[in-house]
């Protein structure tokens, strides 16, 4: 096993024996592979430095690498986007630890040695992010490769496979050019991903809303500290950020938008289709700090005459928001509220039972613009899961949830 | 009388009166919730700064030179400005603290000598912290011995509890006790033109005639040169833009926030300096004129206050000097930390349990406990310890911004937001002042030192 500090510097020499330079960086291609160490980086003096491939090394050890051909086989060194270049773009550098859900700075990279029709080959398989390779970086040139060793043996390993390792990459072509995809990511929870989010930089954060797909997109700002989400969404492109917007509950989008400046807000609205934007506009309206700015439009309704069986049968008919399906609201014949009813109580009652005998008993509800604390009172007076906000003629406006009042009370 | 329609259409007008003030009031709102969310950082970072140490400093330029050295507190106050608003920009338009850009920039090496004398350099600023606190409960009469380890305690565990916050803003609350020495000063009344006559360099001044009779034109020799550099060294210390950037950061200041974050740091600045200077005033009238040329204790330096609380002066005087210092000592170790661990790649954080960020916890107590120890151990040499603390932060201040300046002039990290041209001078010439103000104090109590072992 080798690691990238050890192999940094090492003295090269062609295949009779003649001195090259010295690795000065290398780098991995992932468009080919994604943990082969592709190139080498070999600079001597004012020469113009060069670039060996991966098969042209015959062997590598901490400190000397032999090739397999001649020095006039080497070709000059170009830049190329397209590749990783490790100790620029990786030691030092922030990376997201998709394993440990976490934000990790790069001390050090694990190699292994891989023979291949006569060439050895490197692969990253790990990353250091712990003291040993601290200590090595600290120490390499320095103290003898021996006592490194020694010392680093005695210290707590903490490392990351590199299938684990999300690189963090702000630009969006170098992004493409060097495979970077954010699949990994998209497999986390949305709360995780979005506490990921907090620890890296505006420009981080940018690239990775922008490649996630709208609906995790969504999730992800859901769960972001506002005045995060209105720094990413202000910045997005509008048509992006309003079909992230789409597929937000739309009390979660009147938030986001409430905290925007007049005409991006009215901007995005008008990206959104009809119907959605209708419904965060009327959210907007209402103060945050009241039952309406509080409350959900996006709910499930039945006819309080209806039959238990009559109401399962319509909901499996029907594309029902699961997050919204706690609590059903009840409505009169003249469309005004009259009771809530849990699902817990729908799939305990018999088959022909009318839904308006298992409403929640007191008959609550509440005004779009009665203060939040009325609202947490009730909640915490009646251990509400769920309570419905009603316009002075008794017809229901929205819901809050009990998730809704936990946001607020932490905030 | 009234009609149904015409008050329906009255109910109308109200409504849209009602949503046009609305209306009006929204950017309005926003932009105080704003202005409250974003306050802080630099008011904070400039008033930390007028700790035990700054304190002395400035008592002692007072009643040493008197007048004479207000010229510096206009130069002083660009330099810190200027050094304090390149990290509060960095941090809002990187997003990343200035450990942080070091560390990604300049490799681990470099992050690790650079946090190691950060680290070494805070902790004789929690020494320093500590020793204003033996001061101040000598003054009240209460034993170092007792004080300094509750003092101690007391930061260590409102820190770990999470309070630290709530206390921060209690302490700045407090800092209304500088206002003393304002009113003190007012009290004692000093010849304010000529004062603030001697807010432009008497050097240059003294070629005026009408002015020349006024001035006190002080003699540039070591003893000068040596206060000088004291004023700008506990004025202007190293931790200020490790924990600024760190705040930017923190609080989510983005490009669109900036200004008002650039306000707070103006705004910080100067109240900083106009403390200062009413410290300098006031000491200046009644130690200076008095011949009392040298605050060696903290009873010389509450005579200060006399004007104002008369014979509790010196009680006024040690809770300001407590709640400095305590204000101070509650937020340096826990920055170190923060910035230390961060660069280095430690967990970090008090929302982490013990077990999860076992370096971060070592270090930030062993910052507290080790500073308050060495105060008990070496309380005589309480003078030495607080000089010594400045000098270390004066070698490690122009480290610390020729990185900033090399950082922020990075068009790749900064783009636009580099320095402009006019910028940049302004912040080299008051680097390179800070070089050789440093070496010359460095040279002074070195040879001091040898001079006079005992300190």
């Amino acid at each position: 096993m080798l690691t990238a500090t050890e192999l940094m510097g090492a003295k090269t020499y062609d295949a009779q024996g003649n001195y090259v330079g010295k690795v000065r960086e290398f780098f991995v291609e992932p468009a080919e592979q994604p943990n082969r160490v592709a190139h080498f980086l070999l600079s001597r003096g004012s020469f113009q430095p060069l670039v060996a491939r991966h098969d042209q090394v015959a062997s590598i050890e901490a400190g000397k690498l032999e090739l397999s051909v001649p020095e006039r086989a080497l070709e000059a060194y170009l830049p190329n986007e397209g590749w990783l270049a490790v100790t620029k773009d990786l030691l030092d550098q922030q990376i997201i630890d998709t394993a440990g859900r976490k934000v990790v700075r790069v001390n050090d990279l694990d190699l292994t040695e891989q023979r291949t029709n006569g060439n050895v080959e490197l692969r990253i398989t790990q990353v250091d992010v712990g003291l040993p390779g601290a200590v090595r970086r600290l120490l390499q040139g320095i103290a003898p490769q021996r006592m490194i060793r020694s010392l680093q043996n005695r210290l707590p390993a903490r490392t990351i496979r590199w299938e684990f390792v999300n690189l963090v990459e702000p630009d969006p072509l170098r992004r493409l050019k060097l495979r970077i995809t954010h699949e990994k990511l998209e497999d986390l929870h949305p709360a995780d991903l979005a506490d990921i989010m907090e620890d890296l930089s505006p420009a981080e954060r940018q690239g990775i809303i922008s490649s996630l797909d709208e609906e995790t997109a969504a999730a992800v700002l859901a769960e972001l500290d506002a005045r995060l989400t209105t720094q990413i969404v202000e910045k997005l492109d509008p048509e992006k950020a309003a079909d992230i917007l789409e597929e937000m509950a739309p009390d979660a989008a009147a938030d986001v938008l409430g905290g925007l400046p007049k005409e991006t807000s009215d901007e995005l609205l008008d990206e959104m289709p009809g119907q959605e934007a209708n419904e965060v506009r009327e959210l907007l309206e209402f103060d945050p700090a009241t039952a309406g700015g509080m409350m959900n439009t996006d709910f499930v309704f039945v006819g309080d005459k209806s039959t238990r069986d009559e109401v399962l049968e319509w909901m499996k008919e029907q594309d029902l928001n699961l997050d919204q399906l706690d609590t059903i609201v009840l409505l009169d014949g003249g469309a005004q509220f009259s009771g809530s009813v849990p699902v817990a109580r729908l799939l305990l009652a018999g088959s022909n039972q009318v839904l308006n005998e298992l409403k929640m008993e007191p008959l609550l509800s509440i005004q779009p613009n009665a203060d939040e604390k009325d609202v947490f009172e009730l909640f915490d007076k009646y251990n509400l899961r769920m309570l419905t906000v009603v316009d002075e003629d008794g017809r229901p406006l929205g819901v809050i949830t009990v998730d809704d009042v936990v946001s607020k009370l932490l905030k | 009388m009234w009609s149904r329609e015409s008050l329906e259409a009255m109910g109308e007008r109200w409504t849209q009166r009602v949503q046009r003030v609305r209306d009006a009031l929204r950017p309005f709102r926003r932009r105080i919730v704003l202005f409250l969310a974003v306050v802080g950082p630099g008011l904070i970072v400039s008033n930390v700064d007028n700790d035990a140490g700054g304190i002395y400093t400035y008592a002692q330029s007072g009643a040493k030179y008197g007048n004479a050295v207000l010229w510096s507190l206009i130069p002083m106050t660009i330099a810190l400005y200027v050094s304090l608003e390149m990290c509060s920009r960095m941090g809002a338009f990187t997003g990343k603290g200035l450990s942080d850009l070091v560390r990604e920039e300049f490799g681990f090496r470099v992050t690790f000598f650079l946090m190691a004398a950060v680290v070494v350099v805070n902790l004789g600023n929690v020494m320093a912290e500590f020793t204003g606190v033996f001061w101040a409960s000598e003054a009240m009469g209460v034993s170092r011995f007792i004080s300094v380890p509750i003092a101690a305690i007391l930061v260590w565990v409102l820190v770990v509890q999470g309070t630290a916050k709530v206390v921060e803003r209690i302490f700045l609350a407090i800092c209304v006790v500088y206002f003393a020495y304002v009113i003190s000063a007012f009290l004692a009344k000093p010849d304010w033109l000529i004062s603030l006559l001697h807010l432009l360099p008497p050097q240059l001044m003294q070629y005026v005639p009408t002015v020349k009779p006024f001035l006190e034109v002080p003699k540039f020799d070591a003893g000068y040169a040596v206060i000088l550099a004291g004023l700008v060294g506990t004025t202007i210390a190293p931790w200020q833009h490790f924990f600024l950037q760190a705040a930017v950061v923190e609080k989510r200041v983005g490009p669109r926030q900036y200004p008002a974050t650039r306000n707070d740091v103006l705004v910080g600045s100067i109240s900083c300096m106009v403390i200062v200077f009413f410290i300098i005033v006031c000491t200046a009238a009644t130690l200076h004129v008095k011949g009392i040329l040298d605050v060696d204790n903290a009873g010389t330096a509450a005579i200060a206050l006399r004007p104002l609380a008369g014979k509790f002066a010196s009680l006024l005087f040690a809770i300001g000097l407590l709640n400095a210092s305590l204000f101070a000592a509650s937020i340096l170790p826990l920055s170190t930390s923060y910035v230390v661990c961060e660069a280095l790649g430690f967990e970090s954080g008090i929302d982490r349990k013990f077990g999860e960020a076992k370096i971060f916890y070592a270090l930030y107590t062993a910052l507290i406990f080790l500073g308050a120890f060495m105060v008990l151990a070496f309380g005589k040499f309480a003078n030495t310890i607080l000089l010594w603390s400045q000098v270390l932060n004066g070698f490690l201040l122009p480290a610390v911004l020729i990185f900033v300046l090399i950082l922020v002039n990075r068009k790749d990290l900064m783009g636009d937001q580099v320095n402009s041209r006019g910028f940049n001078w302004v912040a080299w010439i008051s680097t390179i002042a800070m070089i050789v103000l440093t070496l010359v104090v460095a040279y002074t109590s070195i040879h001091d030192l040898f001079a006079h072992p005992a300190g």
